[in-house]
């Protein structure tokens, strides 16, 4: 069954609790590895991404990883 | 101030909150750019043109023909000369009031503190995440305030922060993406004009932190996306396990992190 989520700033549905990894995929995030994820205002360290789950109406936020300024 | 100074900077002096005792103080500061690239550019030039009297520039890059398509402090003519002594000479010509310090290298765990120690506020304008975790550990352990910011394709990010007040970059991302998921340089790409956005934001906090004016970017990411022209504030806040400003930190000392480098000729 599908849940309700706010995913940066904006309102959005995903298939169900799934874990973060999973959300990851599903929001077609290309590369897990360069995203930073906050969940209901708590920044998640890497290794939960597998085990924590999202829930109904939780607050979600994809923080990327950017470099950029003197790139050659 | 000389006359001439308080015609330069009648546009800051009239301004309720700045005043001469404001103008005063900016050109008293002391501020570090470290990357005289695409964010540091912009930084560079408004820092000069309100009167910051000592701009520090780290860099030990030369100017490449790619480069200027975004990096509006090198000009065609500069292509071949170091990054620093092209943006000195930009600095120098739009305000002799500056005093400007090069370092024709780059940020290294062994180098870091002693390039810092001096500056009232370190910006980081770095395009690599080994620079732009040891800029914020070092920022963190000598309590440096410091704006951070990144650009990438069509987005931008800042944050401004305050040592042991507000949150650090490591609070919002851990530690360094593995060296083999950064994207390759041919991969990423940034337009042109996203580096003065972000830029010009980090000099206008500087100026701000210098002048003690308003509400800093701090315990908030500011992120910029241009294809849709929508600016976000990420509410963010300290983070009790941040490996280097959370309660039980294991950054003690500075690391040095390696990736891979990015060379579009190749
Ligand atoms: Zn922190």
């Amino acid at each position: 069954m599908t849940i309700k989520l706010e995913i940066n700033g904006k309102i959005d549905h995903v298939s169900g609790e799934i874990t973060v990894r999973e959300l990851l995929r599903e929001k077609d995030v290309e590369d897990p590895d360069m995203v930073s994820v906050k969940l209901n205002g708590t920044i998640l360290d890497r290794a939960a991404f597998d085990t924590v789950q999202v829930r109904e109406n939780d607050e979600v936020e994809f923080l990327y990883f950017m470099g950029g300024g003197s790139q050659k | 101030m000389n006359e001439e100074q308080i015609e330069r900077y009648s546009r800051n002096i009239i301004l309720k909150g700045v005043g001469g005792k404001g103008q005063k103080r900016l050109l008293q500061s002391k501020v570090l750019i470290i990357g005289a690239g695409g964010l540091g550019a912009p930084v560079a030039l408004y820092l000069a043109a309100a009167g910051v009297g000592t701009i520090g520039l780290v860099d030990g890059d030369a100017v490449d023909l790619s480069n200027l398509q975004r990096q509006v402090i090198h000009f065609t003519a500069d292509v071949g000369i170091p990054k620093v002594d092209s943006a000195k000479d930009k600095i120098n010509r739009l305000n002799p009031d500056v005093e400007v310090k090069i370092h024709k290298e780059r940020v290294w765990a062994s180098n870091i503190r002693e390039i810092i120690r001096d500056y009232d506020f370190i910006v980081d304008g770095t395009d690599n995440f080994p620079a732009k975790f040891l800029i914020n550990d070092a920022c963190v352990l000598y309590g440096k305030p410091y704006s951070h910011a990144g650009i990438l394709k069509f987005n931008g990010q800042t944050i401004t922060v305050l040592p042991g007040k507000s949150a650090c970059y490591r609070c919002l991302f851990i530690a360094p993406p593995p060296a083999g998921a950064v994207p390759s340089c041919s991969e990423a790409g940034v337009l042109g004009g996203m580096a003065g956005v972000i830029g010009t934001i980090q000099a206008v906090e500087v100026l701000k932190y210098l002048l003690g004016l308003g509400d800093l970017l701090t315990d908030r990411l500011l992120v910029f996306e241009a294809l849709p022209m929508r600016f976000r504030e990420v509410k963010v806040k300290r983070n009790p396990a941040c490996p280097v400003c959370g309660e039980n930190p294991t950054i003690i000392s500075l690391v040095d992190y390696e990736q891979k480098a990015c060379d579009l000729k190749k």
